[in-house]
């Protein structure tokens, strides 16, 4: 059983080719990690495969009805857009419009993702006062309130703190662990070697590399895709990966 | 939330009463409710021809501006749209300018208002061809909308400086300035039909526009078609705001204020704000429509004239507030 299936997907942008030819399948429990240089099309491929842009190819998301998809997947983009000052807790909500909204389930949802998000203090307050990482949270929230069996986002941890940061990973971690499938497009590359089950390299208009982080952070991968050299090492607390020099 | 329902609903019927109450023809409250249910002689006609059509229109024209204003803000996510800024209503006004100076309205009644909403369809045909219904463009449609506004105005402008007749100038610029006088069922009859649609097609946008709060991805990946939502803010729109033009005039700042206003009482939600600013719409013009009979009754104050004396100073009240609440 599969969550995602995207199959020989390519997509050109006013004439000129992001990246052709990318299939990958994500399964219930997979925490998988997008990563890729800046330009390299990590949010083309991931609105692509939601069917949010054209592309060649398929993409079992793009294939579904617009609410069937919206119950299927939820997508936290990386504009982190906020229109009005609604609460936190109102902001949250609108993750039950794909379900209704309204009903006893919804409220539950609402109220375990404000928790999950470590948001319950806030839920009262002004979403567009908060800070730039509590405003993160709260979007979050509202993609976990959706309750979709996968979760896609766009950089989600960029702009956390520290705390934030890995906190953050570890909800996807256990979301992924409770059975759900994750996407998730990160920059950070010692947040991908630690806490995704498996990375997705995209590089040279292509899928450069798929599989367990300690297989795609190769040192001869990190020279072509990122031109950089990094030192990744296990360690009795896990893997550590921290880029080291660029490669000119 | 339901008691911000219950305090507008109320408002909107005591001021519907109050409408139907206040006239030269000074009748006691008794005596004009039986003669709007047919007994009572001359008062009768005045009840049933004059005041009635007059309080529904007020009723429907508050209410399209509200509704149209909050569903274009929340549409575009900017506290600073308001019906106009389609160019629907400066075209509806064109097309009634027109038939005021050839004549057609003199010959012919409803000439003016029949002008009036062909040139509103005119504009939305424009508007849609120039702006599409491509998602993520609010910018062509605004910038469209623009471009049809200062079309229209220009040539409004044109109209009345070639016009050789001073009567016909003097009558175009008083009803430019909208009024609610002198209407009768038939234009009641003649709006309903535009505005019903208008309705139709705006009052379920709630949960989209809502969902839109997030952004354009967002919401279409939480099941929103930014398309259809699109086609629909913009054809209601057209729909309420030419039908109001066509049979009131241009009358502004109630689909700018209004929204505004109960945005705060809705929890900032642009779903809720649809009905809120509908009811507080036609409160607002109902109320406007009272003062301009109660203040000078011999000089036959233009509504669009109050609606923007009262609701300019207000709005920059609500900026001062708005400031001070920031610093």
């Amino acid at each position: 059983m599969t969550l995602l299936s995207v199959d020989s997907l390519s997509v050109s942008l006013r004439g000129r080719e992001i990246f052709r030819d990318v299939s990958f399948d994500i399964a219930p429990g997979e925490l998988v990690g997008l990563i890729g240089p800046n330009g390299a099309g990590k949010t083309t491929l991931m609105r692509a495969a939601l069917g949010l842009i054209g592309a060649a190819g398929q993409s079992s998301l793009a294939a579904l009805s617009a609410t069937d998809r919206a119950r299927q997947a939820a997508w936290m983009p990386q504009a982190r857009e906020i229109a009005w000052p609604v609460t936190v807790e109102a902001l949250v909500a609108l993750g039950r419009l794909p379900h209704g909204g309204g009903g006893p389930a919804d409220h539950a949802a609402i109220v375990a993702a404000i928790e999950r998000m470590a948001l319950t203090e806030l839920q009262q307050r002004t979403a567009t006062r908060l800070s730039g990482g509590e405003q993160a949270r709260a979007l979050i929230a509202r993609a976990l309130a959706q309750e979709t069996p996968l979760l896609m986002a766009d950089e989600p941890t960029a702009g956390l703190d520290p705390a934030h940061q890995i906190s953050t990973m570890e909800v996807f971690a256990d979301l992924a662990a409770a059975g759900q499938g994750v996407l998730l497009s990160l920059h950070d590359l010692g947040l991908a070697a630690r806490h995704c089950t498996r990375l997705l390299l995209l590089a040279e208009g292509r899928l450069l590399a798929d599989g367990p982080p300690e297989a795609v952070l190769t040192p001869d991968l990190l020279a072509r895709a990122f031109h950089i050299t990094a030192h990744h090492a296990q360690t009795p607390d896990g893997p550590v990966f921290q880029p080291l020099s660029v490669i000119r | 939330m339901t008691r911000l329902f219950v305090v507008l609903a109320t408002l909107v019927i005591l001021l519907a009463l109050a409408a139907l109450m206040v006239g030269p023809a000074d009748a006691g409250v008794a005596a004009s409710l039986r003669a709007l249910l047919g007994e009572g002689g001359p008062l009768v006609l005045v009840m049933q021809e004059i005041r009635l059509p007059r309080m529904m229109l007020g009723l429907m024209i508050g209410a399209s501006l509200g509704l149209s204003g909050a569903a274009l803000q929340g549409y575009l996510r900017n506290p600073l749209a308001e019906p106009g800024l389609i160019g629907i209503s400066s075209s509806a006004a064109l097309g009634a300018v027109i038939a005021i100076q050839t004549g057609l309205a003199a010959a012919f009644a409803l000439a003016l208002p029949l002008m009036a909403l062909a040139f509103a369809l005119l504009a939305v045909v424009i508007l849609l061809a120039l702006s599409g219904t491509r998602r993520g463009d609010t910018l062509t449609l605004i910038l469209a909308g623009i471009a049809i506004s200062a079309t229209s105005g220009a040539l409004t402008q044109l109209v009345l400086n070639l016009s050789p007749n001073p009567f016909a100038t003097s009558e175009i610029v008083f009803w430019l300035m909208g009024s609610l006088a002198d209407r009768s069922m038939t234009h009641v009859a003649l709006a309903a039909p535009f505005m019903g649609l208008g309705f139709l097609l705006m009052a379920g946008l709630g949960r989209s526009l809502d969902a839109l709060t997030l952004g354009e991805d967002a919401a279409e990946s939480m099941g929103v078609n930014l398309s259809r939502l699109r086609l629909r803010v913009v054809i209601g729109t057209a729909c309420v705001v030419g039908a109001g033009t066509a049979v009131a005039g241009a009358i502004g700042f109630i689909g700018l204020v209004v929204p505004h206003l109960l945005r705060p009482f809705t929890g900032h939600r642009p779903g809720p704000l649809l009905w809120a600013s509908a009811l507080g719409g036609a409160a607002m013009l109902l109320a406007a429509d009272v003062a301009v009979r109660v203040t000078l009754p011999d000089r036959d104050l233009k509504l669009g004239v109050l609606t923007a004396l009262v609701g300019a100073p207000f709005f920059l009240h609500l900026i001062w507030r708005n400031r001070r609440a920031r610093a």
